[in-house]
């Protein structure tokens, strides 16, 4: 088993890292082109939730991953606001913030590019998204 | 995160590059939003160049739509490929802006 785990600040200008560190870990393993772009992605989706709903101002993002032979595990932790209902906010096209031009698809998409999307969350304690893929 | 534009005729053609995510998107909405006029009808947003979007760009892309639907204008895309191709199916943005090859099929396409 192989472990990596980063915490940095809950602002835009970390999403790009947040994608090249997730995709930098597992190029040991030289995943297809096809699994690093699904995992930037569904990386990309969770980390923008943490950042834009997780916090009203400051926070800190956590990442940890873990690969066991050729299965990626990934979470994406906040510790901010919650959400209140998980069933409604992965429902497609459901978004808390349409005046910010979110299309409501983030979960939606984590689910089409992962092979498994767990949603644990808390009000007021945060969000962890655990996301599972087979490289192959 | 590169942006290039250029005029044809009433059409205003933005070529993006890099990486679209919810960073870019508020680059690339005030460079739109400064590059845009009265005469502007139609928006012709080149995506050939761009090697990453996220759900941000589809809202970003949607967002303009609106606003060019208000001036009864028109958003057409270039170059949609691969995983960008995928979340354009999936959102069901593909059912009302359309994506091109090139940006002269894109820009032809409007003079009908
Ligand atoms: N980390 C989080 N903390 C608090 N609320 C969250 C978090 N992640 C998601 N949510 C809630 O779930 C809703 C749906 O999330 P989803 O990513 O599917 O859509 P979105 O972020 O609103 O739009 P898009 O991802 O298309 O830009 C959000 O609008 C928000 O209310
Ligand atoms: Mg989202």
């Amino acid at each position: 088993m192989n472990k990596m785990e980063i915490r940095f600040d809950a602002v835009s200008q970390n999403e790009s890292f947040a994608r090249l560190a997730v995709s930098g870990f597992l190029l040991y393993k030289n995943p297809s082109v096809n699994d690093m772009e699904d995992i930037k992605m569904a990386v990309s989706e969770a980390v923008t939730n943490s950042i834009i709903h997780g916090y009203d101002d400051s926070g800190t993002v956590r990442i940890y991953c873990e690969i066991e032979n050729d299965a990626l595990m990934v979470e994406v932790e906040d510790y901010g606001r919650g959400i209140e209902n998980i069933e409604l906010a992965r429902k497609p096209l459901y978004t808390t913030k349409p005046q910010e031009e979110r299309s409501g698809m983030g979960f939606t998409i984590m689910e089409a590019f992962m092979d498994k999307v767990c949603v644990i969350s808390q009000k007021d304690k945060g969000t962890k998204i655990t996301m599972y893929k087979e490289l192959k | 995160m590169k942006i290039k534009s250029s005029l044809e005729g009433n059409t205003l053609i933005v070529n993006l590059f890099g990486d679209i995510d919810h960073h870019n998107t508020e680059i690339i909405k005030r460079y739109i939003y400064d590059n845009m006029s009265h005469s502007i009808k139609n928006i012709v947003i080149d995506l050939s160049g761009v090697e990453f979007m996220d759900s941000s760009g589809i809202g970003m892309i949607l967002g303009r739509y609106k606003e060019m639907s208000e001036k009864m204008g028109t958003v057409s895309l270039v170059g949609i490929r691969g995983n960008m191709e995928r979340i354009y199916t999936l959102s069901g943005l593909y059912k009302i802006i359309k994506n091109y090859d090139t940006i002269k099929n894109a820009v032809n396409s409007l003079k009908l």
